[in-house]
């Protein structure tokens, strides 16, 4: 007697629909927002279309040469990378120290850290809509905080003076986003194994020793896992931004999806709009690629 | 060193530890709190300088002007598209990350490229779903927005899944088939109830993503279907801006948001991480 079970469908995969109308929906939609895109922008790229102009007509490079000569494209670009090179330190040292300071049991530990992840739940254009009420330069708390600590009343000009801009957008991510590596870095230290640490604390290993050659090794993985989600999360960054300065002042913060956004929705540049994003991908390639190979070994 | 002496240093280093917390707390939560204060104070207190710590009373002024300019059904129209788009995620997500797991459904070549797709910045896929949109009408529709996050969410879902039913025996959907139950009916009465719990959080997060979406909704939506973060970046002026709005609609959008968590609390690091890593 046989059963129509598992077995039975790997030794016969081909003559077995099953599987496949299960995954079928899913792969459908996923092919619509995933495999359209990156042939129409393909095809688009090489046109000279823009939303007044139905040119399709083929270009060559000629959208992807302009590219190169776009001085506000790789500004925007640099901008994008600054703010990831200074807040993705950032977030990984400040949230290891918290994840470090609450690992031991203390009493009230579950609701400290249910109340330090609320940030990371937010909508970014709140986070965002929120700083600018704090940094507001007349009725905001934060330059009547700095009069008190300087001793003269302060109106800085925060999300809107050149100097000050980078500091505001870095402030508002580094607080919605370091909590996010503080409960990723805490569940990972927690599964630590603690034999070895117990062994090393016998034999007097320091609580620096310890966790410089027992716990950061053993949480290594988890930690670049951690650190790529963000940085891809980083270099598409468009909300925060958007909501604390839309970019500006002038082009000062314009971001990679800021930019583009502009292009495709403002100046309706369709074919310029798909060679930069054509330009995005290629540059996130290799980090995308690094993405999915280490999450899938982490599992 | 004596016992004593220890208890003495342990004790030093839980205060030293509650001063750090409190620090910490302090940063991280009153950003929030001040987003709630805004929300109940008067015009008055608002533009008051040295700026109101503490609103005179909880007057309830700002969310009343919300829904009498109608401008809390973004909040609905949030729910709407967030909710129904996780049904639909969570539902074929559910069913392909099963395909996925138990039948190894295209290899590990299908399961990589799933989670590929998590990776592509919105900003790549939302111009040409723009066009296509316009083209098939389904702009400023909800049922645009819902198909669109779902498919956004779809390899979050599948992915998290998978590693969820990959963990469930297979000896009990085995058994189910040895007592006559069609393949259908072991995913509909033997699966299904197992991976519940999984399959919950794995929804509710999913939730939050597309409750948080700003790009897509300003994109894809005009008047109708406007969703609550588009509305709030409405309230920004040149010059000024609607502070009492920003804050009561912004109070809005969050509290659900809260409520999950904290409601949730034990589902968080498996669900925030995409089921990156185990917690």
């Amino acid at each position: 007697m046989t059963h129509p079970g598992y077995a039975a469908a790997r030794k016969r995969p081909k003559r077995d629909f099953f599987p496949v109308v299960l995954v079928g929906p899913a792969i459908f939609l996923l092919l619509l927002v995933g495999l359209f895109p990156l042939i129409y922008s393909i095809v688009v790229s090489f046109q000279g279309l823009t939303m007044t102009d139905e040119d399709t007509s083929f270009q060559g490079f000629a959208n992807y040469a302009q590219l190169f000569h776009d001085s506000r494209l790789w500004e925007s670009i640099l901008h994008t990378v600054i703010i990831t090179v200074v807040a993705l330190p950032l977030e990984v040292l400040l949230g290891l120290g918290m994840a470090l300071l609450l690992l031991d049991p203390i009493r009230g530990r579950q609701a400290f850290v249910a109340l330090l992840v609320l940030p990371t739940m937010i909508s970014p254009v709140v986070a965002g809509a929120t700083w600018r009420l704090l940094f507001d330069h007349h009725f905001g708390p934060i330059n009547e905080v700095l009069g008190w600590i300087t001793g003269h009343e302060q109106a800085l000009l925060w999300v809107v003076m050149p100097d000050l801009v980078y500091p505001s957008i870095l402030i508002c991510e580094i607080w919605q986003w370091t909590p996010f590596m503080f409960l990723l870095l805490l569940a990972a230290l927690t599964g630590v194994d603690r034999s070895a640490v117990e062994a090393a604390e016998i034999d007097g290993a320091t609580y620096w020793q310890k966790l410089w050659h027992i716990e950061l090794p053993a949480i290594q993985p988890v930690m670049i896992v951690a650190v790529l989600i963000r940085a891809l999360d980083l270099a598409r960054v468009f909300d925060v931004v958007w909501a604390l300065t839309k970019g500006g002042p002038g082009t000062m913060t314009e971001t990679v999806s800021i930019y583009a956004y502009i292009q495709g929705f403002q100046q309706f540049e369709t074919s310029y709009t798909a060679a930069i994003a054509f330009l995005i991908i290629a540059l996130l390639s290799v980090l995308m690629t690094a993405a999915v190979r280490k999450v899938e070994f982490v599992r | 060193m004596s016992s004593a002496a220890r208890r003495r240093r342990h004790a030093r280093t839980q205060t030293a530890r509650y001063a750090g917390i409190a620090v910490l707390l302090m940063f991280f939560l009153f950003p929030i709190y001040w987003l709630f204060a805004i929300s109940f104070k008067t015009a008055d207190e608002i533009f008051a300088s040295p700026p109101v710590w503490v609103p005179g009373s909880l007057q309830l002024g700002n969310y009343f002007v919300l829904f009498k300019d109608g401008d809390a059904f973004t909040v609905w129209n949030s729910l709407v598209t967030a909710g129904l788009s996780t049904v639909l995620a969570t539902m074929i997500g559910g069913v392909c990350a099963y395909s996925l797991a138990r039948y190894r459904t295209g290899g590990n070549a299908l399961a990589s490229w799933v989670l590929s797709q998590r990776m592509v910045p919105p900003i790549v896929v939302v111009f040409p779903i723009f066009l296509l949109y316009v083209a098939f009408g389904w702009i400023d529709s909800y049922g645009g927005l819902i198909l669109l996050y779902a498919a956004f969410n779809l390899p979050y879902v599948i992915w998290v899944m998978r590693g969820y039913i990959q963990d469930i025996p297979v000896e009990l959907e085995e058994a189910a088939l040895v007592d006559g139950c069609t393949r259908l009916q072991v995913l509909w009465k033997v699966v299904l109830p197992l991976a519940r719990g999984g399959l919950f959080a794995t929804a509710v997060f999913a939730f939050v993503f597309a409750w948080n979406d700003f790009l897509f909704a300003l994109v894809l939506t005009r008047t109708e279907v406007t969703t609550f973060p588009v509305q709030v970046t409405h309230y920004f002026g040149g010059q000024s801006n609607f502070w009492a709005k920003i804050a009561a609609m912004s109070v809005l959008g969050t509290l659900p948001v809260f409520v999950i968590v904290v409601a949730l609390q034990r589902f968080l690091v498996r669900g925030i991480s995409m089921g990156a890593v185990k917690g």
